[in-house]
């Protein structure tokens, strides 16, 4: 068998391939080769010692579907691919669209609707949150500088100004505000989200649903260090109720088809959690389920083949995790062959 | 009197080390403050931790129990501790 998984970036802003791999691994019944699928030639998992039997570079979303499809298709003929595993927030709808077009060529995918996508996107989530009685910081959609004004009609500084799809920058006054509004629409486009801004602490759920709303397991996290980009750069599994129950009913109403991680704050003023976001894909930090007891990945890969998924409802608590930065040496030959060949 | 209980998901080790498992937070305690910690877990009253400092230490009964009653709050302040 043939898993091809995307996102092998191992950097200071990690993709969540190679922990998703590692994951697979993790697995003792696991058995089957890993394809890597890279956009650049200098992903380090590329350049990790027995993470993959092969690696493909395959073109950004931004080049067009069709080329996509066309690369896919190459690395198909190459490799007879029985299951791609996309973890990028950026290729997932490219993925979702060539879906159907992947499963006639044999190549199974377990991924979250169109539908699933957008609710949970960063424009929606206020309304989303509303309607299904969970706590959400209050927001508005802004498109221009003009509409910065309405900020303090709404409420009060500091507010957390945010990209459509990524960034978040904090602005304490209307000209932080308005700093922040161009240097991310300008990035990501428009609209901008000027979010309340909570005080309290973060925490993160990683989780997978199996299409039902059924919650296949979830595993909470609470990071003890954060870089200056703002990842976990270690972290210790925790448990609150409250915490895996929100992320349980998140998962129930969307009918959630995939990995995903829910990110909170608890606010120091009510105690309360918040959900601040839902990103449709596990998180860079998912090596860390299956060593606390639930390999999410392979449940996930297990449902990818049609197959029945163990469910889980206990993990341990007290697991850490600790990212860290190593040097992988390598001839130029490799980087020239990836580059030139396209794979290696 | 005031009565205090030490939540049962709360782990203390042989070194002093707390751990909050509903927050990810960790402590770490002196020998005294294990001890104290560690009566509160065996639902001992103030006035008997206080009584058992007294037979170790040199120090008068009014000392230890505001002491004790100090180190309760900082506990309960970080949600290590409830009052019952």
């Amino acid at each position: 068998m043939k898993i091809a998984v995307t996102g092998l970036n191992a950097t200071d802003n990690p993709g969540p391939g190679v922990p998703l791999i590692r994951s697979l691994k993790f697995e003792e019944k696991f058995d089957a080769e890993i394809i890597g699928l890279v956009y650049d030639a200098l992903e380090p998992g590329i350049y990790m010692e027995n993470l993959t039997k092969k690696n493909y570079l395959i073109p950004y979303p931004s080049s067009g579907l069709q080329n996509l499809y066309e690369r896919l298709f190459y690395i198909h003929q190459q490799e007879k691919l029985d299951v791609i595993i996309p973890t990028l927030d950026s290729e997932l709808f490219g993925f979702v669209k060539l879906e159907e077009k992947l499963r006639e060529l044999g190549i199974k995918m377990f991924l979250p609707t169109f539908d699933q996508l957008n609710i949970r996107g960063k424009d929606k989530l206020f309304d989303f949150c509303i309607d299904n009685d969970i706590n959400v910081p209050k927001n508005i959609l802004v498109s221009s500088i003009l509409d910065l004004q309405k900020i303090p009609e709404e409420f009060d500084y500091p507010v957390v100004v945010k990209g459509i799809f990524y960034d978040a920058i904090i602005a304490n006054n209307l000209e932080e505000a308005k700093t922040a509004f161009t240097k991310i629409s300008s990035k990501w486009g428009l609209p901008i989200i000027i979010q309340e801004y909570l005080k309290g602490d973060e925490f993160n759920v990683v989780a997978l649903g199996d299409g039902t709303g059924n919650t296949v397991g979830a595993v909470a996290m609470r990071k003890l260090y954060i870089t200056d980009k703002g990842k976990g750069w270690a972290g210790i599994t925790i448990y609150d109720n409250n915490l895996i129950e929100i992320s349980k009913r998140v998962i129930q109403s969307i009918k959630w088809r995939s990995g995903m991680e829910l990110e909170f704050i608890r606010s120091t003023e009510t105690g309360q959690y918040y959900l601040l976001e839902i990103n449709p894909r596990f998180p860079a930090w998912v090596y860390l389920a299956p060593n606390a007891g639930q390999n999410l990945p392979y449940a996930l890969l297990q449902l990818a083949l049609g197959e029945k998924a163990e469910q889980f409802d206990k993990y341990k608590v007290g697991t850490i995790f600790v990212r860290s930065s190593w040097d992988l040496i390598t001839d130029i030959s490799v980087f020239e062959k990836i580059t030139t060949k396209g794979e290696i | 009197m005031k009565s205090f209980l030490i939540p049962d998901n709360i782990a203390i080790s042989d070194s002093g080390f707390v751990f909050l498992p509903s927050t990810g937070e960790t402590f770490t305690l002196n020998e005294i403050g294990k001890h104290i910690f560690k009566q509160l877990q065996a639902k001992k009253s103030i006035e008997e931790i206080a009584q058992q400092i007294q037979n170790e230490y040199d120090v008068d009964s009014i000392t230890v129990e505001r002491d004790i009653e100090d180190f309760i709050l900082r506990l309960k302040s970080l949600n290590l501790v409830v009052q019952v």
